[in-house]
């Protein structure tokens, strides 16, 4: 499944995608979840009884503000999640 | 054997109690709808009210507590329903539900009273990918009815008015209280009533079409939740995403307790 977390407000689209295919078996030792300097993802089991990765309500919410520190503007030439994510779940739409 | 699914909705808690079929003769009728049941939960507390909500639609079917084999929960407020075995999300809750109305359905897409979300299903029923909107209320039922609150019109009124304007006014505000200061504005410049409700419905399109555009259109759409009702929403939408026709349900609201109570039934084989 892929699962898009985020919202669309006046300033843009902010979602990022999991693909919860690539996280049943993840091969990165759910390196996302200490990658993330705001400590956004969290393991769930979800609807299907899988184990995989979603981002915490709250900062759904609030994605544009938690990220910004990890874009190009704040001194990352690459997003920890996504590079921590070896098999390649995590997108962001921004 | 009878299971519930109870959909906590923001507005209203819907009950639907299915019963297990064994038709001779035709395998794939598995599941019969018992009863549905929709209550307001006025000022009760959430779990009070699923109590309460639960008794009603049982004594409406003639059940007691102890023929309901299982009880998932599913909504906003599912984990207020304390005797619900399990919490389902809304995405999964909906693709089932609409899976079993339309088994061709592949793009569904659940517009309710807080919050609207765009998903795609296989075969079987299961949610493969989905969008919501988890900040903004402006791609919601709610805001529509804060808008014909504003028009003074009944929302069955505003989902009529709009059908009559042939005028496309665009709503650039992206939130619930700038764009009410929008149609106050459209108001004070003796904008036709009927050109307001079109354009605030094209609006709430535009934004649920922009989340279900993130997940594609593809195969039969269905359209599911409250929303349903308002004849207006749905021309809107289907201008929106480009598509000559969507499937509506007949009870729309009632879609993802029905999906809960076929996935609490589910799971019992």
């Amino acid at each position: 499944m892929i699962a898009n977390y985020g919202y669309k407000d006046g300033s843009g689209e902010y979602y990022i995608s999991i693909d919860t295919d690539k996280c049943i078996s993840c091969t990165a030792g759910r390196a996302c979840l200490t990658a993330c300097p705001k400590l956004m993802f969290e393991t769930i089991t979800d609807d299907y009884d899988d184990e995989v990765t979603w981002i915490k309500k709250p900062n759904c919410r609030t994605l544009a503000y938690d990220c910004a520190d990890c874009k190009p503007s704040g001194g990352y030439t690459s997003l920890p999640c996504m590079t921590a994510c070896t098999p390649g779940a995590i997108k962001h739409s921004w | 054997m009878f299971t519930a699914g109870i959909d906590m909705g923001s507005r209203s808690i819907k009950v639907v109690l299915i019963e297990e079929l064994k038709v001779d003769g035709a395998p794939q009728l598995k599941y019969g709808v018992k009863k549905s049941h929709i209550m307001m939960p006025g000022d009760l507390d959430q779990d009070v009210a699923a109590d309460k909500a639960y008794d009603e639609a049982l004594a409406a079917a003639g059940l007691k507590r102890e023929d309901v084999k299982v009880v998932f929960a599913t909504g906003a407020g599912r984990k207020q329903v304390s005797f619900a075995a399990e919490g389902i999300t809304e995405m999964t809750a909906g693709a089932k539900g609409a899976n079993f109305m339309y088994p061709m359905a592949r793009t569904v897409v659940d517009v309710g009273a807080e919050e609207g979300r765009g998903m795609k299903t296989d075969a079987e029923g299961r949610a493969i990918d989905f969008a919501g909107n988890e900040k903004c209320a402006a791609g919601a039922g709610s805001f529509a009815e804060a808008m014909s609150r504003a028009l003074q019109m009944t929302l069955k009124e505003f989902g009529e008015a709009s059908l009559k304007s042939d005028k496309s006014i665009p709503m650039n505000a992206q939130c619930t209280v700038f764009a009410e200061s929008e149609v106050v504005s459209l108001i004070h410049s003796s904008t036709p009533k009927n050109d307001i409700a079109k354009a605030v419905l094209d609006a709430v399109a535009s934004r649920v079409c922009a989340m279900v555009r993130r997940v594609g259109i593809e195969g039969e759409v269905v359209l599911i939740g409250g929303m349903v009702h308002n004849a207006g929403f749905v021309q809107s939408l289907k201008t929106a995403m480009g598509v000559d026709s969507v499937s509506l349900p007949d009870m729309p609201e009632y879609i993802s307790a029905l999906g809960c109570a076929l996935i609490a039934a589910e799971r019992q084989h």
